[in-house]
């Protein structure tokens, strides 16, 4: 019923027609939008995505609690602690299960050029859950036996094609830290900042790997609970009953620990919002110069409307019509190109970068902003309108 | 006090002055007169004696300096913007150049003036702006833009604009300026015979000698000062 006298009231489309009978005028606007909402698009992107791959492997551990040192900073600078403080975990009543995890960079000889490279290594005992994965116990258990290792198919090329000859049934042995291991299966974590690319192995064959590991030192502790424990209640107990030689913490606090070490301590979450804002000001720099000409070359049509008994308000109106218009066409062909980029970045990097919803919605908020913002800057432009002046 | 009101315009010892200090100079000087429904008054005079200024103080456009001046019976000398807004709403206006919407075609330039009116849908709007096209002869020209008419034909597109928004008053500067003399003529009867249609007013300033026995009456001014009609 209100739709309906809505049309009944509705005029002539001035805006639409104002700017589409410059087609023109009216490309350049979309270009240079669509131009900053990529820019948008391509940094927040790649700062989320960069966030977002510092924890992949964070986010796919199995346990509801992480133990590590009170010295370890970020991934890159795990330190270690007793591995006795897991082991006086169990003490509590909710405590169902735990593993203990050695996290270290190795050195590992791509088996196809000889060149050798810093990878993450993980080791734990085979027989104890370790990620979420389904089938990953399956993998596990060929870890049983010495020098073997599950290697990372996400990890950068220069590792060596691990995967593909893998598959392909070849044996592949290589060297990590000069001894000789055999990759027994293979899986999907993906790449970060600090790690180029991830292995698996257990606890026996890692400290094989890395002899000058401290007797019984680990970097992470995963702790599993009973269904239904209150999480925080426990970190809390455990944090009392533990020395302080060792922090307890949640899962979730884990992986905003690490993720809020990329924000606070590098500049990357600087340099890429950094990037987006210049896009947002190129944008507004354009749809301003659109608009204010689009009104200018007008006025006298304006002033024409004016002296008819337009009142001021309802030419207003045309010109944030004209700038809400601007943001539609321009947002569309953004987030198009943004997908499709996306996918490349996805493809090229190995980044987790996605079209999450609220960076799509914040983005359309800060073109819309953009370009709200100019049409109000171009409106007092109209003040010149006088039609007094046009007789 | 509105129904005592039976002219259109009605105009008092109206002044008016440009300029500031030294520069300022009295364009209009103690003008007086009256308009009646209906009626279709031209006003002649040599260059810059001030019609065209005269015109914008009655359209409106301009604020009232000094003297009395109302149109419907609205006081405008000290009427607030809102209210001079409202009143040009049933003034139409024409103007030397026709000043239509360059990226509107002749039809929706004609409904820029009928979508003034309030109380009519848009497809209702729709058919009035044709049914004044048709009136002014156009009916085969609607899609065009102003760019793709001739001057002729852009004046009685904006003849057309000016009425489809009903006005009581409608005030032209030389309407027919831009126009060879017959296209002229043709214009004002044809403006002359739908303005008496709908009961409207008009004001009409013009130097051509040949469209002069269209009036009903003659004003003539010369240095701001109107000349006793003869
Ligand atoms: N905005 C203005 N500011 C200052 N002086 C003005 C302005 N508009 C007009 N004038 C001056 O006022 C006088 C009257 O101008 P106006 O335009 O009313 O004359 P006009 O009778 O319409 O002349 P024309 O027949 O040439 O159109 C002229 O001397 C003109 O120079
Ligand atoms: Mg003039």
């Amino acid at each position: 019923m209100k739709l309906k006298r809505f049309f009944e009231k509705r005029k002539i489309p001035l805006a639409w027609l104002l700017l589409t009978r410059q087609p023109l005028r009216i490309l350049v606007a979309i270009a240079g939008i669509s131009f900053a909402g990529i820019l948008m698009f391509m940094q927040l992107g790649f700062r989320d995505g960069l966030f977002d791959a510092s924890v992949t492997v964070h986010k796919l551990f199995n346990a509801d609690l992480v133990l590590i040192s009170p010295r370890s900073k970020s991934s890159i600078s795990m330190s270690g602690f007793p591995r006795r403080r897991l082991v006086q975990s169990m003490a509590h009543k909710d405590v169902i299960g735990t593993t203990a995890v050695n996290w270290n960079f190795l050195l590992w000889r791509n088996p196809e050029n000889l060149s050798t490279r810093s990878i993450l290594a993980l080791g734990f005992e085979p027989s104890k859950p370790l990620l979420v994965d389904s089938d990953f116990e399956r993998k596990a258990a060929t870890l049983k036996n010495k020098g073997r290792v599950l290697f990372d198919d996400l990890s950068r090329d220069e590792f060596g094609p691990i995967s593909a000859w893998f598959k392909s049934g070849r044996l592949v042995e290589t060297e990590v830290s000069g001894k000789r291991v055999r990759v027994s299966g293979i899986v999907s974590l993906g790449p970060s900042f600090g790690a180029d690319g991830n292995l698996i192995t257990s606890s026996e064959t890692y400290l094989g790997l890395s002899p000058g590991n401290p007797q019984g030192s680990i970097e992470i502790g995963l702790v599993r609970l009973k269904k239904g424990s209150d999480i925080e209640k426990v970190v809390r107990s455990l944090n009392l009953s533990l020395p302080s030689d060792v922090k307890v913490m949640s899962l979730k606090s884990f992986i905003d620990f690490e993720k809020n070490y990329w924000k606070s301590s590098t500049s990357i979450g600087f340099i890429f919002t950094l990037g987006a804002a210049m896009g947002f000001i190129v944008g507004c720099v354009i749809v301003y110069q659109i608009l204010y000409s689009d009104v200018s070359d007008h006025l006298p049509e304006y002033a024409t409307l004016m002296a008819m008994g337009y009142n001021l308000r309802s030419l207003l109106g045309v010109v944030a019509r004209e700038g809400f218009i601007l943001s539609i066409m321009g947002y569309i062909p953004a987030y198009i190109s943004g997908q499709a980029l996306y996918a490349l970045v996805r493809s090229s990097t190995k980044l987790p970068v996605e079209m999450s919803f609220s960076r799509a919605s914040i983005i359309f908020f800060l073109i819309l902003f953009m370009c709200m913002g100019s049409a109000l800057a171009a409106m007092k432009k109209l003040a010149d309108a006088d039609p007094a002046e046009i007789f | 006090m509105n129904n005592l009101v039976n002219n259109t315009l009605k105009i008092v010892s109206l002044n008016h002055w440009y300029g500031q200090g030294e520069m300022k100079r009295h364009v209009l000087q103690s003008i007086s007169m009256e308009i009646f429904p209906g009626e279709v008054v031209l006003l002649t005079g040599p260059s810059g004696c001030g019609k065209t200024t005269l015109l914008t103080l009655i359209g409106a456009l301009r604020k009232v300096q000094d003297g009395d001046l109302r149109v419907f019976g609205k006081q405008l000398c000290g009427a607030s913007r809102k209210t001079r807004q409202n009143l040009r709403k049933n003034i139409g206006m024409i103007f030397q150049g026709h000043n239509l919407l360059r990226c509107l075609t002749a039809e929706q330039n004609v409904q820029m003036g009928a979508d003034l009116l309030n109380g009519f849908s848009y497809k209702a709007r729709r058919a009035q702006s044709r049914e004044w096209l048709r009136a002014v002869g156009l009916e085969d020209q609607m899609a065009k833009l102003p760019h793709d008419l001739s001057g002729g034909q852009k004046q009685r597109v904006a003849i057309a604009r000016a009425l489809a928004a009903r006005p009581k008053l409608l005030l032209a500067d030389e309407p027919t300026s831009a126009l060879d003399s017959s296209t002229g003529r043709e214009i004002v009867i044809l403006l002359k015979k739908l303005a008496i249609e709908q009961s409207c007013s008009v004001l009409m300033v013009t130097h051509d000698p040949r469209i002069l026995d269209v009036a009903d009456r003659l004003l003539r001014m010369e240095d701001g000062q109107l000349l006793p009609s003869v």
